[in-house]
């Protein structure tokens, strides 16, 4: 009743080929943005954005940027950690060894440094697929591991290794606040997914889903694997990249290499499953779902299992919550495999026809 | 719909719940946040530091009623030794009423939380870890390395060894290699090893272990080719564990071996038994059931059934300092309750001047049941580390026991790397150190 496009006619192909076609959906994305821009910020605490808010930012980036990767592209990829770390260092070298360098270019060098380092490490992409790929990029992440931790360069010779950013500032603003911090995070992640949104709908985009789907097919109608994968690898590093600097720049301060192991490549896999293979807005589902969960876990489990008597300690909401996402994976590769996005979007169609049934 | 009908229930059930909670009165409560690890590669030893910090809390509750009437309430939150989850934890407890100090029980938190604390006003009790360069309290305001850092550990156990050697020249030509955690809380004691490898003249080797150390085979096996004179272990967790049983497989001599303070503890030697015998290891403190305050905690919380953790964890050695760093934090807001009004919940700022006002001399230590676990201790605005003493004990197969008297680091050499080292930290983020005023406030 409220979602039918009775009416809308559209009269030229720009119409047509809008990312949001109907009028409902135009509507529902200004007020999303509305909230998201204006609301939050006033309405807000500090500890929410501290927590929530700006981990769930930069994750969603990141888990853009994966599934750019693994679910457009069907290239698995375990490294996504790495090129977190790559992004992180590089822009924190290019931040601190060039002086007065601004704060976004250094972000978006380091992506591209990021870039780099994926497109070397998705080279073996060309001759493996599948778990031997993930093995592949698994490696990249245990070189990234070591090359952060061993060569005294990446950390400005720090003697501890632990390296850190203060006074971070754009235009002139100063980027202390957890409000300024969010905008900045929030911005980056708009304008960066409306261009990946236009990557994977433009030609590019189907070029990576048909290697997906076929790569042997897709060889055969014309479509360079070479080009297809390595852009993949390109497009999906530099993403992770600046989503890796903000993640240390903005969240976290202060970090060491121990910041990106293999722990945050498996975290970023597992939003992209639970969020939606193959689907922008499922990267924004499954960030929320790893970022919200162990919070939630967190202050309702010992609440919870105070109802029945239980008294639960710290130690056992973290093994509950390893055990919760281990069962969640499972049960969304047999049930759903394509996540909560698809969920949405079932839900969506219902509510086109909605209130009748079909 | 009866599945409708429970959600329903639950839902108010939780509700009203909320709602009654919010409703008591507001009682004087003084809120320790415990980051701590329960999971991990670090719960061996985490454990009992954080079951020693609850259950000092328990006690001053039960036996004292607190401090001059107003309650000791906690929360623990659990790091797994990961920064990232350290910060997330801080931000989620710092805003609680009445927050008094944060004790991050990690140096790669440490290194995290340093950046914040100047802006949130909370102070950081980092008791024998943390940034070295941080007892420079005119640097620092608002982090306390009590009773020690990874230099003065280093320094200390360098002197022991020259001490054995008959003096510290006779270390000129010997082989000295330090095999350590790779990671801030690993790389902090190499500046000073440096330093002292420079001035008497030893070879100083490093091996880093890949965190959490769980494989040191091929580091033990650069030890056996290397055959150097003394091992030092900057490990912690299952790592020291590790290393043990590999410095046995490989044949190097335990009692070559010396830990630093946090290398030096039961779980680390209870798993290999007679095969550590003779290793050594720094002790801050002492250990055992004897001390007064250990057997009030028996009496107090451990008999009435109020325990955190099992019986025979108290009085080990990670316990007792879980219980120090708890102790001298309720100090911290005693001493400030005698300038800002005693009876009352402190703010960070006053529970940071009482950390920097501390003066526990032995007749207090005796008085609050510390006799002979520990030193006298006493901060100042320049001196956030108050005492710099450690002893050096050996496992004997059985437990540990004192093999040397109580040793000092040499503030000659220092106090000038403390000097430059806090210099160079704020000229790179841009401030000036504390103008003589400050130590007022």
């Amino acid at each position: 009743m409220f979602y039918r496009e009775n009416g809308q006619f559209k009269t030229n192909y720009r119409d047509d080929q809008q990312i949001f076609p109907i009028l409902q959906d135009r509507i529902a994305i200004g007020l999303l943005l509305a909230v998201a821009f204006v609301a939050v910020p006033m309405l807000a605490s500090d500890y929410l954005f501290r927590a929530i808010l700006i981990p769930f930012v930069i994750m969603s980036l990141a888990a853009l940027g994966v599934n750019i990767l693994v679910g457009y592209c069907g290239q698995i990829s375990l490294g996504s950690g790495a090129f977190m770390a790559v992004g992180a260092y590089s822009a924190y070298n290019i931040f601190e060894r060039i002086p007065g360098m601004p704060l976004i270019p250094a972000l978006i060098l380091g992506g591209l440094c990021a870039t780099a380092f994926g497109i070397l490490f998705g080279l073996p992409s060309l001759r493996v697929k599948g778990l031997y790929l993930a093995v592949a990029t698994l490696a990249a992440q245990f070189f990234s591991d070591w090359m952060f931790l061993r060569i005294k360069w990446f950390t400005l010779d720090a003697p501890s290794g632990s390296v850190s950013v203060s006074n971070l500032q754009v235009f002139g603003l100063p980027i202390e606040s957890a409000v300024s911090r969010y905008l900045l995070c929030l911005t980056l992640l708009l304008v960066i997914g409306v261009m990946a949104k236009n990557l994977v709908r433009g030609a590019i985009g189907r070029e990576w889903m048909a290697i997906r789907d076929m790569d042997v097919a897709a060889a055969v109608i014309g479509i360079r694997p070479m080009y297809a994968k390595l852009s993949a690898f390109a497009v999906s590093s530099f993403i992770i990249g600046v989503a890796g600097g903000l993640w240390a720049f903005i969240y976290l301060g202060a970090w060491e290499p121990a910041a990106f192991s293999s722990d945050q490549s498996f975290r970023l896999l597992f939003m992209v499953i639970i969020g939606g293979l193959g689907s922008i807005m499922g990267s924004f589902f499954g960030a929320a779902f790893i970022v919200v969960l162990p919070i939630a876990l967190n202050q309702f489990l010992p609440f919870f299992a105070g109802l029945f008597g239980v008294e639960i300690s710290t130690a056992g909401v973290s093994h509950a919550e390893l055990m919760i996402f281990g069962g969640l994976i499972v049960w969304f590769l047999i049930v759903e495999p394509h996540g909560l996005a698809k969920l949405w979007s079932m839900g969506k169609q219902k509510l086109r026809l909605w209130p009748f049934p079909h | 719909m009866r599945s409708g009908k429970l959600v329903l229930a639950l839902a108010t059930i939780a509700m009203s719940a909320s709602v009654v909670t919010s409703a008591v009165a507001q009682t004087k409560e003084q809120f320790f946040p415990l980051l701590s690890y329960r999971t991990g590669p670090y719960a061996p030893n985490g454990v009992p530091w954080a079951n020693g910090k609850q259950d000092y809390l328990k006690l001053i509750n039960a036996r004292d009623g607190g401090v001059n009437g107003v309650k000791m309430t906690y929360e623990e939150c659990e790091t797994g030794y990961a920064t990232d989850r350290g910060v997330e934890c801080y931000e989620r407890l710092k805003s609680r009423p009445g927050v008094a100090v944060f004790d991050p029980q990690a140096t790669g938190i440490t290194f995290a939380l340093t950046e914040k604390v100047p802006t949130d006003k909370i102070p950081l009790i980092t008791l024998g870890y943390g940034l070295s360069v941080s007892q420079d309290g005119q640097a620092f305001k608002w982090n306390f390395p009590l009773m020690g850092s990874y230099w003065t550990g280093a320094d200390i156990l360098i002197q022991h060894i020259g001490k054995k050697e008959g003096g510290l020249d006779k270390l000129k030509g010997k082989k000295i290699t330090l095999v350590y955690h790779d990671s801030p809380f690993g790389k902090e004691p190499i500046p000073l090893l440096q330093e002292r490898a420079k001035m008497h003249g030893f070879d100083l080797q490093m091996i880093p272990v890949t965190a959490p150390g769980v494989d040191q085979k091929s580091a033990w096996l650069q030890v056996r080719q290397s055959r150097p004179d003394f091992v030092l272990l900057w490990g912690w967790g299952v790592m020291n564990s590790t290393a043990l049983k590999e410095a046995q497989a490989t044949g190097y001599p335990r009692d070559k071996m010396y830990g630093v303070w946090w290398a030096g503890a039961e779980p680390d030697v209870k798993d290999v038994g007679e095969g550590a015998k003779g290793y050594n290891a720094l002790a801050l403190n002492t250990s055992g059931k004897e001390p007064k305050v250990i057997q009030d905690i028996m009496k107090y919380v451990h008999d009435k059934g109020q325990g955190t953790g099992p019986k025979d964890e108290v009085g080990q050695v990670l316990y007792t300092r879980g219980v120090i760093i708890q102790m001298l934090s309720i100090e911290a807001v005693r001493r400030a309750q005698e300038r800002f009004g005693k009876g009352k919940v402190m703010t960070g700022e006053q529970v940071r001047w009482g950390m920097e006002n501390l003066a526990l001399d032995q007749k207090r230590l005796d008085a609050l049941g510390f006799s002979g676990i520990m030193r006298p201790l006493s901060t100042s605005c320049a001196d956030h580390m108050g005492s710099s003493w450690a002893r050096v004990q050996t496992w004997d197969g059985k437990k540990w026991a004192f093999s040397s008297d109580f040793i000092q680091a040499d503030d000659q050499i220092l106090k000038p790397m403390v000097k430059s080292g806090a210099d160079k930290y704020l000229a790179d983020k841009k401030m000036t150190r504390r103008p003589p005023a400050d130590c007022q406030s």
